[in-house]
């Protein structure tokens, strides 16, 4: 499940990158709503959304590519999006408006369970799905009741910590999504920090999903002076890679 | 866009709710990585406040480090210059580091330590809060990184060389605006990853509850002071407490004892930059819109998508595009009333009263000061204006100098 900023270096090139991946077989995307606070996220996302911002990427703009581009892939398109951006928009009107551009859910990364229950109450109605996220240093009552509250999948955190490729993941990662998994339904997909094929074959056993970012988002800053063909193409070869490993 | 509802009540002193919400704004909008530390933050804050030993700590410290209580002053020429009302200064300049911020920092070092944290991390704007976290830090020997915007630490130089005399290191940030709110950002991120140990000293009544809460109880010490300095020596409440407002600590610290007397007026001054236009001011609560910035729910400069506006202040600590919810439910429920005051009003502010009073009042005081002496021209002799005078001004002496070389 690549992650990818929308607007980086502009909306032309996410919507190549979203068929590009689509073709390599990846099984969902994540799009990157560019927020000009992102506290969760490290250097490489930061200065992808500072890139989109850069080139006044809208809202607007974004759900107008999704609408184009969504109907000719068959993996589901959900967005990462702050909060202060759905709000700003409205609640319902945000949904609405990335439901008819083809965006099948969202991810609201400074949205906690306990401030939610609003936005989950108009997703729920919209068959909009909200996934939430459960960190490292979420104790396990609360990770259970995380999951009774999430819809689509379950975003594992694997790091306390911000987004940003890793060589190593924490050693008890394996353990813990292992013992969620007993007590939810709910497709399990982990995300940050994982960036390398032995990362993908350690987690593949106990995961649903395996979501890459950074490593991806950095390859895409290529294409703001490289040939994008080329990039694309190292874009496309590298999630053949990580698939591949998903497959051994 | 969802507007924000007007709160039918009376602005009351019994917030924060459980949730961490005043009227609609506050709340808690962190990633899940922090919540257990919020948790537990709110856990042994509460504990904390039940311990007479706790409190006990903080006094002394506030007697014996910071020198407190810090004196009540009646500015007699500068009041007699403005012809009207009696001005008169909380002296929170006159505190240990030169300014209101370590009421704050002691006390939530304090915490740290019941936490059984051994890092404190702080972000910093004009350098006052780093300064004050550094030296919580050297006396409690917690040790102690201090990130401030790359801008911030060119206009506010001696405080990055205080810190550093103190042991802490500063990082200097170079995202986005490399002012005080990427430097929020940035301690957020160190934060993300380092929860388990560390403790982050948030400097004002910003950012995810529990934070705007014991900020401001923290710093509430000012007003209670000056409410019971003002009933010993003039037997008499003030009329009028002006302070300035950037995120909103010394404002919070000084309105709030005063919160249920609702014959005192209270007037926040943001600060009004150049212009009314956007990106020329950073005055959220006379120019945003409700919405999220850095973990909780306030006004905020925004754009049409909710992306942080760029703001402008001369001075560091008030070029902040957010503003502490609690300052958003005064503002609502018409309990504070917020004006912006312009760059140069400001530095006419300052030079008055450096002249009139021997006091060189910090550039974001100085707004408050410029304020106050307005209201003072059009009021009666008998009145009493009370201004937290919130910090002492010898860190912008260098910047006010080039300042006046650019303007000649």
């Amino acid at each position: 499940m690549p992650f990818v900023t929308a607007g980086d270096p502009d909306l032309d090139f996410t919507a190549a990158v979203l068929q590009e991946l689509q073709s390599r077989g990846c099984h969902l995307c994540e799009l990157g709503i560019p927020y000009s606070d992102p506290i969760a996220d490290g250097p490489v996302i930061q200065a992808s959304y500072t890139r989109a911002l850069d080139r006044k990427t809208r809202l607007a703009d974004i759900l107008q590519m999704t609408s184009r581009t969504a109907p000719t892939l068959s993996m589901p398109v959900v967005s990462m999006v702050s909060y202060t951006i759905i709000y700003r928009r409205g609640l319902a009107q945000y949904v609405a408006a990335a439901k008819a551009a083809g965006i099948a859910g969202a991810i609201v990364p400074d949205l906690p369970v306990a401030e939610a229950s609003q936005l989950a109450e108009i997703c729920r109605r919209e068959d909009f799905s909200l996934i939430q996220l459960v960190a490292p240093t979420t104790p396990r009552e609360r990770a259970v009741r995380i999951a009774e509250s999430s819809t689509g999948f379950l975003y594992y955190v694997s790091v306390a910590g911000i987004t940003g490729e890793r060589t190593e993941l924490p050693p008890d990662l394996v353990d813990n999504v292992a013992w969620l998994r007993t007590r939810t339904q709910l497709p399990i997909c982990i995300g940050f920090g994982i960036s390398q094929p032995e990362h993908v074959k350690r987690l593949a056993p106990v995961a649903d999903g395996l979501i890459v970012g950074s490593a991806i988002v950095r390859r895409i800053a290529e294409a703001g002076c490289r040939p994008r063909d080329q990039v694309l193409a190292e874009i496309g070869a590298y999630a053949t890679e990580l698939l591949n490993a998903l497959q051994t | 866009m969802t507007r924000p509802t007007m709160l039918p009540e009376a602005a009351t002193g019994k917030m924060p709710d459980a949730a961490g919400r005043f009227g609609q704004y506050g709340g808690r909008y962190v990633p899940e990585t922090l919540t257990r530390a919020l948790d537990q933050l709110t856990d042994e804050y509460q504990r904390a406040v039940q311990d007479p030993s706790f409190g006990a700590a903080l006094d002394e410290l506030f007697r014996d480090f910071v020198g407190r209580p810090s004196p009540l002053y009646h500015a007699r020429r500068l009041s007699q210059q403005c012809g009207g009302a009696q001005i008169w200064f909380k002296r929170e300049d006159v505190n240990h580091t030169g300014a209101h911020k370590i009421n704050n920092t002691l006390g939530q070092a304090l915490l740290t330590m019941r936490m059984g944290k051994q890092r404190v991390i702080a972000e910093t704007g004009a350098g006052q809060h780093g300064v004050a976290t550094a030296t919580a830090c050297a006396h409690f020997g917690l040790p102690c990184v201090v990130y401030m915007g790359e801008e911030d630490v060119r206009r506010q130089a001696p405080n990055v060389f205080s810190m550093r005399l103190l042991g802490a290191e500063v990082r200097p940030v170079t995202s986005g605006s490399r002012t005080l709110r990427d430097a929020i950002n940035e301690a957020m991120r160190d934060w993300m990853a380092s929860v388990e140990t560390t403790h982050y000293i948030l400097g004002s009544v910003v950012g995810p509850h529990p934070f705007p809460r014991i900020v401001r109880d923290f710093q509430s010490v000012i007003g209670r002071e000056a409410r019971q300095q003002c009933l010993d020596r003039l037997q008499r409440l003030p009329d009028t407490i002006v302070a300035c407002v950037g995120g909103g600590s010394n404002a919070a610290g000084m309105f709030f004892p005063f919160i249920e007397d609702r014959e005192v007026e209270l007037v926040g001054v943001e600060a009004g930059g150049r212009s009314d236009r956007p990106g020329d001011h950073a005055a959220s609560l006379s120019f945003g819109s409700p919405g999220v910035l850095h973990g909780s729910f306030s006004y905020v400069m925004q754009d049409e998508d909710g992306q942080t506006s760029d703001v402008h202040s001369l001075s560091a600590g008030l070029d902040y595009p957010g503003v502490g919810p609690e300052h958003s439910y005064w503002k609502d429920t018409g309990r504070v009333r917020y004006v912006p005051c312009r760059d140069d009003a400001v530095l006419d502010a300052f030079d008055q009263v450096a002249r009139s009073e021997g006091i060189l009042p910090a550039l974001e005081t100085a707004h408050a000061l410029a304020k106050a002496m307005e209201i003072a021209a059009g009021r009666p002799k008998d009145q009493m204006i009370l201004v937290c005078l919130s910090g002492r001004g010898d860190k912008d002496a260098a910047e006010i100098a080039r300042l006046r070389s650019a303007a000649k």
